[in-house]
């Protein structure tokens, strides 16, 4: 399945402003074949602007940009039908049904997959004879992921495609991303939340105004790292970070017990997203 | 898939959608059908006035089958995200304005049928004379008013107030452009509005070639009034032309 050839993504020094606001300030990243890439980053941070570029939608300022060895900005047609998309938010024909819809958009691509089998893919079996303005939520962005997939392209963009969602939702939306890195697709993924990357992405670009602060394997980013706090007898509160939460918990409560204290207000956390960017900040600074 | 084969695709899904559609399908075949039946009953036995008023509901189809609904859907399409969507597959835009221009073509003829059987089988008025200036009026028409209508579009906001701007424009023009009466019978000033107005020019047009037994000939000011109409819409639809809602932006 991987094409060896070129790789799926490139982009060296892409900039993009709108006005005076620089969206994106001259960012390098590749995506490998086969790979799902995670943009992560918070919201204006330049995610929907670089996946846009990519995806055709927006002229760039600067920079080199290819997809699948082609230039994303001369809109070729030969581009569009090897690469799938879900947009942020974005409508269907209300008074289709979703089988309709399905196949419609699949007869708009070369080569597409069979219209069964992309729904059951989605999990759009039991709605596939209603109205695509029935659905809900949850199941217009499966029919999102099927109008993506029914193409049979070898790239798939997902912008933020699980915002909004109830945690059920989120983890049907998942269960599709990983059968489409399954299928051998390669995929690039935006979201704002931290475990969404860490549960999909074989790698994560953090990005942050408009340029990335780090980019790695997910748990190579600090985010496998847990905080554990406490008020200590001073009053001052403590914290420690460690990838091994029950060693430290173990050292730390037997040290307490064995000076007759209190761990006041003890807590274990996963660091949040926002704490990965002070600490990307401040390395930086 | 050849262009060819797409644009023909976009037009049956087009097709299929309308009749799908409560209010599209109403406004396409009802309303024509009550207005003729609306003015049958008020103006019974006066074929005076039924002969201005069917080709006046004629160019009133017309402009409702492609101004109203070009500048309605595409406001929706747009602010929807569909436009957006269709962007992203491989679809030529060339397939895809065909298929929806096509569908606009359509509806203006099956409503004109209608208009022109009802309009002689009930209320008496002769069968069009001149068939080439009736298809080159309806041509001139469906272009300049689709035109219009998808320049219209660009200035709607969202499809919440796209029946306002519709109408703030539909209204006024078959009100004063002779379409329910006799325009050369109305007050100089009115008459004088009228005259610039395309809904005037193409129901003259059409009211020539279904009624007077007048030829191109006669008519030629009022195509160039609709040319001109159709090259302002023209430049207006393809520069405000706009595939992403407003809010993205």
């Amino acid at each position: 399945m991987m094409k060896a050839m070129t790789p799926a993504i490139e982009v060296t020094g892409l900039s993009k402003s709108y006005g005076a606001r620089h969206a994106v300030r001259g960012i390098d990243f590749r995506v490998e074949r086969g790979e799902v890439f995670g943009l992560l980053g918070p919201n204006g941070a330049g995610k929907t602007t670089t996946v846009e570029v990519l995806e055709g939608y927006r002229a760039r300022d600067a920079g080199e940009v290819s997809v699948l060895g082609l230039d994303p900005g001369r809109r070729s047609r030969a581009l569009r039908a090897r690469v799938g998309i879900v947009l942020q938010s974005c409508g269907t024909y209300p008074h289709l049904t979703v089988r309709e819809t399905v196949t419609h958009f699949g007869s708009l691509y070369p080569a597409p997959r069979s219209v069964d089998e992309v729904l059951a893919l989605a999990g759009l079996e039991e709605c596939a004879d209603r109205r695509a303005r029935t659905l809900s939520g949850g199941q217009a962005r499966r029919l999102d992921f099927a109008l993506a997939l029914v193409g049979d392209p070898e790239l798939v963009f997902l912008d933020e495609p699980t915002t909004g969602f109830d945690p059920a939702a989120r983890r049907a939306a998942w269960d599709v991303i990983r059968a489409l890195r399954d299928l051998g697709k390669t995929v690039v993924l935006t979201t704002h939340y931290l475990d969404e990357a860490q549960a999909l992405a074989d790698r994560v670009a953090i990005l942050q105004d408009g340029l990335i602060l780090a980019e790695g394997p997910p748990d190579a980013l600090g985010a496998s790292r847990y905080r554990v706090a406490w008020r200590g007898p001073d009053g001052a509160l403590e914290e420690r970070f460690t990838e091994d939460p029950t060693t430290l918990l173990a050292q730390l409560t037997a040290e307490a017990i064995a000076r007759g204290e209190k761990l006041e207000e003890l807590s274990v956390t996963r660091p949040s997203l926002e704490d990965v960017y002070l600490e990307l900040t401040e390395a930086v600074a | 898939m050849s262009v060819a084969a797409l644009t023909w695709r976009q037009y049956r899904l087009e097709r299929r959608m309308f009749w799908r559609n409560p209010s599209a399908a109403f406004f396409g075949v009802v309303l024509p059908l009550g207005l003729l039946a609306i003015f049958g009953a008020v103006f019974a036995g006066r074929q005076e006035d039924l002969d201005v008023i069917v080709p006046g509901i004629a160019g009133l189809s017309v402009m409702s089958a492609t101004f109203t609904s070009l500048a309605y859907n595409l406001t929706t399409l747009r602010e929807r995200g569909i436009l957006k969507r269709l962007r992203g597959t491989p679809l030529p835009t060339s397939a895809y304005l065909g298929g929806l221009a096509a569908n606009a073509v359509a509806n203006a003829v099956l409503q004109l049928v209608i208009v022109i059987v009802v309009g002689n089988l009930l209320l008496g008025v002769e069968w069009p004379s001149e068939w080439v200036s009736l298809a080159v009026f309806v041509a001139a028409g469906v272009i300049c008013f689709a035109l219009l209508g998808i320049a219209l579009s660009h200035a709607i906001p969202n499809p919440e107030s796209a029946p306002a701007y519709v109408n703030a424009v539909f209204l006024p023009q078959i009100l004063i452009a002779g379409v329910f009466y006799d325009a050369s019978e109305a007050p100089t000033v009115i008459h004088d509005i009228a005259q610039v107005l395309p809904l005037t020019h193409l129901v003259n047009g059409l009211s020539g070639a279904m009624v007077d037994g007048e030829g191109l000939g006669t008519h030629g000011v009022a195509l160039l009034v609709l040319a001109w109409w159709a090259a302002v819409g023209g430049v207006l639809a393809v520069r405000g032309f706009s595939w992403e809602a407003r809010q993205d932006r």
